[in-house]
């Protein structure tokens, strides 16, 4: 590889050919700081932020983008980069809509710390006329709100690139020029999967979570109500960093503590839901090929991908596994068999959702969701919803005390925890499978390490008692459309796709607490947050999803056998197709 | 934001599909085909709604937003067809310092339409322009090929009501 030799504020480096400025920086442990720059996806060098100075050129450059050369000496922090940084932020300013005190994302708003840190003190100098902005809350998940608005394109090449959606994009020219969707309609009358993959990377405020913490309030301050709440596998590992802890703690006591301190009548746990699906949708699998039914199951536990299905590969429907979500399932038997049990009326529970998903949002509003004739789950909320509550209850995460779930619906496996990671679900109905189809079951919790890891589609083939189980692991819609791709042309064949709507999984949805660019594009938020989760699997007791006792209970009281006529009635759902444009 | 799917029904027939699709079939797979594929549907169309827009995105295996976004970057493509009479006033520098941006506004406000619309029942279509050569006239707009000169907002009723029957 040819080297490139360069000085960098006067620090001689080498780095080979093609490397940006912005890269070689880091390698001397200089951060430029960027806002329009998605590694990988989005490299376009639209803010001039990371501009600098290039000895003997006339223009200052944009490090995110311009090439390093031979001999070039660079410097980042001179005057005259630190002047046109800071006019670059008064001229976005301009055009913001600067209501920062109640913003959410105020403290973690990649703009405002540019400000900060360029000490531009008058925001309103280049103030002048300024188009009228959008603000769009039509849809169940997401509220785009143009004023905030810096135009860096990064929730367009999030969904273009990582999800290949593309239902959002810039739309006209010069100063009218806007982030919408086709014809400027409204959100919820496209093709959005609402995955939320474009939030988690907007910079600004542009783009949030539809926020139902006021539903949630409402309901706790209701005496009439019964309140329970869910958290999903992957909040644990995520909900200590909108603390200020490190990616990757496992504050599952905590936020236990949290949640029962905030008032819930019930704090239970997803994971034991996620158990009871892998038992169903393992069920489901056997049948299949044991009856010769359509396959490959594909897994249905991510609203996002299940929309995607809906709207881009209708044919794959009757793949679909007809299980119904982990939150939904919770929702349904928490309105059924535990109100009998509890002998409260179901309609005086109201059920909400901890999810890293902003898709469950609109997958609680899904016909066939209400086992009881009542919603499932009432209110979704996401991981950053969760954290503003406890922050406005005026606790902080890291001092409370670590806490137990309640019985009996906060029992669970290791099984249910990897849920929340790419390849979780598979392993997990993996473990289940193999021990019903050879009819052996052993202390031992067999490897299926092939389906593990962050890579975008995994593939593996498990011989289990006499038959050969091929299988497939996609997460991220880009990676899933091109499985589907090669399963629609017989290139390839399987009896068992987990599919997960967001890169990496759970851990890294569209509702997880947002890092910022500096953070998301040198460091592998996914890697580090399954971590946790896969540690958590390894210490508990119980690491099969057919061994958790409250799963037995269940069907041994309730629900009959496993794919039972009540089991479907209660635990399995319907897709439809939708429209692509 | 409302949105700008246009208000006139579509009447695209069988045989302009099928020109179009003749068309796509021509440029696919080139670099870059979006936009000859574009011109020449608003070649055959007139302009491009969104019936249009979404068999172009269909075939392209593109996303109608992307196909969008390019129709509403380049001023020349247009999401409205034009009107039976075809309305543009004159915004040069002599015919706006005489009144015409008022008499723009009074036939957006009259015919219900922005400029670059067409009312929905495709009669008239208003557009802005600059500079026809007729500045001694000013302020001017055209219906079709009929000049009118030296108007004042209250001549907007009158012009108009010659198109009306």
């Amino acid at each position: 590889m040819e080297m490139v030799n360069l000085k960098i504020n006067g620090m001689p480096i080498s780095v080979p050919q093609g490397t940006t400025i912005l890269e070689a920086a880091r390698q001397v442990g200089i951060e430029i700081p960027t806002l329009c720059y998605l590694r990988e996806i989005n490299e376009i060098g639209a803010c001039r932020i990371c501009t600098v100075e290039v000895k003997g050129m006339r223009n200052l450059v944009a490090a995110c983008v311009y090439p390093v050369a031979e001999g070039m000496e660079v410097l980042t922090n001179s005057k005259r980069v630190f002047a046109a940084r800071k006019m670059n932020l008064e001229l976005i300013l301009s055009t913001h809509e600067r209501k920062c005190l109640s913003c959410v994302r105020s403290g973690n708003c990649e703009l405002q710390k540019l400000c900060k840190d360029f000490r531009v003190y008058d925001e309103t100098i280049y103030d002048g006329e300024n188009e009228p902005r959008d603000y769009d809350d039509s849809a169940a998940h997401l509220v785009r709100d143009n004023g905030k608005c810096v135009l860096c394109r990064r929730c367009v090449a999030a969904c273009a690139q990582w999800q290949h959606v593309s239902v959002i994009g810039p739309n006209g020219r010069g100063f009218k020029t806007h982030i919408g969707v086709s014809f400027d309609q409204n959100l919820a009358d496209v093709a959005c999967v609402s995955c939320g993959q474009c939030i988690v990377v907007c910079p600004t405020c542009a783009l949030s979570e539809k926020d139902n913490t006021k539903d949630v309030w409402r309901a706790l301050n209701d005496p009439t109500k019964h309140v329970i709440v869910q958290t999903a596998p992957s909040i644990r590992a995520t909900l200590g960093e909108a603390f200020g802890m490190h990616i990757g703690t496992n504050v599952e006591g905590k936020m236990v503590a949290a949640l029962r301190r905030l008032g819930f009548d019930g704090v239970y746990d997803t994971d034991f839901a996620a158990d009871m699906t892998i038992v169903e949708e393992a069920h489901e699998l056997m049948e299949r090929i044991q009856n010769g039914g359509k396959l490959p199951l594909i897994t249905s536990c991510s609203p996002g991908w299940v929309k995607f299905c809906e709207h881009y590969y209708p044919d794959f429907i009757e793949n679909l596994s007809s299980c119904k979500s982990p939150q939904q399932m919770f929702g349904a038997l928490a309105k059924t068999w535990y109100a009998e049990k509890m002998g409260i009326d179901p309609k005086d529970i109201f059920v909400v959702g901890v999810m890293p998903c902003t898709a469950k949002k609109f997958e609680t509003k899904r016909d066939y969701e209400s086992a009881s004739g009542y919603p499932d789950v009432d209110v979704a909320i996401t991981t950053r919803e969760l954290a503003r509550m406890i922050d406005r209850a005026g606790m902080y995460l890291p001092k409370l005390p670590d806490e137990e779930f309640d019985a009996p619906l906060g029992t669970s496996t290791g099984a249910g925890v990897i849920f929340g990671a790419t390849g979780g679900v598979m392993e997990a109905a993996l473990r289940t499978a193999a021990e019903w189809i050879t009819g052996e079951s052993t202390d031992a919790v067999p490897d299926f390490k092939e389906v593990r890891g962050t890579a975008g589609i995994k593939e593996a083939t498990y011989k289990v008692g006499g038959l050969e189980v091929k299988v497939a692991v996609a997460s991220g819609l880009s990676n899933a459309k091109i499985l589907l791709d090669f399963i629609r042309s017989g290139e390839k064949s399987y009896h068992f796709v987990e599919i997960m709507g967001c890169p990496g999984g759970c851990i890294n949805g569209g509702g997880q607490p947002v890092q910022p660019a500096a953070v998301r594009n040198f460091i592998d938020l996914k890697a580090r947050r399954a971590a946790a989760l896969y540690a958590n699997d390894e210490q508990k007791t119980l690491r099969k999803s057919h061994e958790n006792p409250v799963v037995k209970q269940v069907y041994a009281e309730y629900l009959g056998e496993f794919g039972s006529h009540k089991a479907h009635e209660i635990l399995h759902t319907k897709y439809v197709k939708r429209e692509q444009f | 934001m409302a949105n700008t799917i246009s208000s006139v029904p579509f009447a695209g027939t069988k045989e302009q599909e099928k020109e179009l699709l003749e068309v796509v079939k021509k440029h696919k797979g080139q670099q870059g085909a979006l936009m000859p594929i574009m011109q020449e549907a608003q070649g055959i169309y007139g302009y491009l709604p969104i019936e249009v827009q979404k068999i172009i995105a269909r075939e392209l295996e593109v996303s109608l937003e992307e196909v969008y976004g390019v129709a509403t970057f380049y001023s020349q493509f247009s999401l409205n067809p034009k009107g039976q009479y075809k309305i543009s006033v004159c915004l040069g520098t002599a015919c706006y310092v005489k009144g015409s941006g008022d008499v723009y506004d009074k036939l957006q406000e009259t015919l219900k339409i922005k400029g670059g619309e067409c009312t929905p029942d495709g009669k008239f279509s208003l557009e802005a322009c600059r500079c026809i050569g007729a500045c001694g006239l000013a302020p001017v707009l055209t219906v079709n090929d009929d000049v009118y000169g030296r108007l004042i907002v209250d001549d907007v009723p009158g012009i108009l009501a010659k198109y009306m029957d």
